[in-house]
């Protein structure tokens, strides 16, 4: 019987499955490769960057990049972690982040990211741009100072929910989260407080109202474990499951 | 002999008492609480340091100091000359809490006119101050935007936190005081 296919990771031997990408398989072997717009259910999008690896000696996104045989991949190094703490501080300074206000607060994945890598502050300069929300539906507040382009949302929509309720418009610093209704306005949309992309959005900008603080601050996802932990216990498993 | 020397001069440094110069700029004293949230702690922690111009101790000016830590961000001129005081006499310069390190709450005015702010408060809403905006000498001018501490001078090493727990602030100071890397660790990292 011939050895399954593997590549390697920080200098271990990670099997994959042909069609699987190298995000995928090192979580699928319970190694942790920090990432932000991937999402296990949903198509890779490669935007965020915070899993870019070196493999075989280039800088790639782990979760677009398929897994193939004879790849070294680094991830888990100094000079990436660098470049992954600057990307969280970009994201930082670049939208409203305030957390003490912030009712996604432990439950937050750039957030647990900033916590996990060490980031102690955004660095840059604030942009602190100003973003009026848009709380027009009766059952779910839209906070766009806290965006962060992930796309979750959009691709959710289009692939869970197969609606076309968000999308990103515009280009480079002035691309922003837009609702696909005449007014603007998510009242207008036919989104539903129990669509995929409410559930989907990492950060506070979809937020289902009236529920902000049902689990209270410290009893939160990232309040028990960090990240890291948190990515690996929510994996799926799919060599394990064929190995049964 | 060089040996010798070398060793003596460690040891007087363990021996004498650092200096810790602490302020609150625009911040609510809340990081300050916190620090006296490491509750009996502070009995060791004053037995490695002694506080220069401090809440705690009233001195009004900032001398030459070790560790300078700061709560608060800056909203108006006064802050920035005694963020730069700060700067100038501390060798080590630290922003405590989330107003410190973002801008934090005060900041949150940050995309509005500060005119019409003022406006808004003094003016339209019904208030204490007769129908005018405060316009005494003595009060420092309001700067147009809210400015985290590191927008202003270089700052050595950040406390998030709204506000950073006693906890983390003890392992912050004695990490710092015991000469290692501080690193506050999952449970004491906090933005909120």
């Amino acid at each position: 019987m011939n050895a399954r296919p593997s590549f390697l990771l920080d200098g271990d031997e990670v099997p994959f499955e042909p069609g699987q990408t190298v995000m995928q398989a090192a979580l699928a072997a319970g190694r942790y490769i920090p990432h932000l717009c991937y999402h296990p259910e949903f198509t890779p999008h490669g935007s965020c960057k915070l899993c870019t690896a070196r493999i075989n000696g280039r800088l790639m996104a782990a979760c677009t990049t398929p897994a193939e045989t004879a790849t070294e991949v680094a991830s888990e190094t100094e000079e990436l972690n660098d470049l992954r703490r600057t990307l969280v501080q970009m994201l930082f300074a670049e939208g409203n982040h305030f957390c003490p206000s912030c009712e996604k607060s432990g439950n937050c994945v750039l957030q647990a990211l900033g916590y996990d890598l060490g980031v102690m502050t955004a660095g840059f300069r604030h942009f602190f741009p100003d973003r009026p929300v848009d709380a027009t539906h009766p059952e779910i507040l839209l906070d766009f100072n806290r965006c962060i382009l992930c796309e979750l949302c959009v691709r959710a929509a289009r692939e869970v929910d197969g609606k076309h309720v968000f999308s990103l418009a515009g280009r480079g610093l002035g691309k922003h989260l837009i609702v696909n209704a005449e007014s603007g306005r998510l009242a207008d949309t036919d989104v539903k407080v129990t669509d995929k992309a409410v559930e989907v959005c990492p950060v506070g900008v979809i937020l289902r109202k009236r529920v902000g603080f049902a689990t209270p601050i410290g009893a939160r996802r990232y309040d028990k474990s960090p990240i890291s932990a948190q990515a690996l216990a929510d994996a799926p498993r799919p060599l394990e499951r064929n190995r049964e | 002999m060089r040996r010798a020397r070398w060793s003596a001069t460690v040891s007087d440094v363990a021996r004498r008492k650092l200096k810790v110069a602490t302020t609150s700029l625009a911040g609510c004293f809340g990081c300050h609480m916190s620090l006296l949230d490491i509750d009996e702690r502070l009995f060791p922690l004053l037995e490695r340091i002694e506080f220069d111009r401090s809440p705690l101790t009233d001195i009004k000016h900032c001398g030459p100091c070790d560790i300078g830590i700061i709560e608060g961000g800056i909203c108006n001129a006064e802050n920035v000359h005694v963020l730069r005081e700060f700067r100038a006499n501390c060798k080590i310069l630290v922003a405590m809490g989330a107003c410190a390190v973002t801008g934090g709450l005060p900041a949150q005015r940050n995309h509005l006119d500060l005119g019409l702010c003022l406006q808004e408060v003094y003016l339209t809403d019904p208030g204490v101050a007769h129908g005018m905006i405060p316009n005494d000498p003595e009060l420092p001018l309001p700067l147009d935007k809210v400015h985290p501490l590191h927008e202003v001078v270089k700052v050595d090493y950040f406390i998030p936190g709204c506000p950073p727990s006693g906890d983390a602030i003890w392992k912050f100071l004695t990490d710092l005081i015991e000469g290692r890397t501080p690193k506050l660790g999952h449970g004491l990292i906090h933005y909120d």
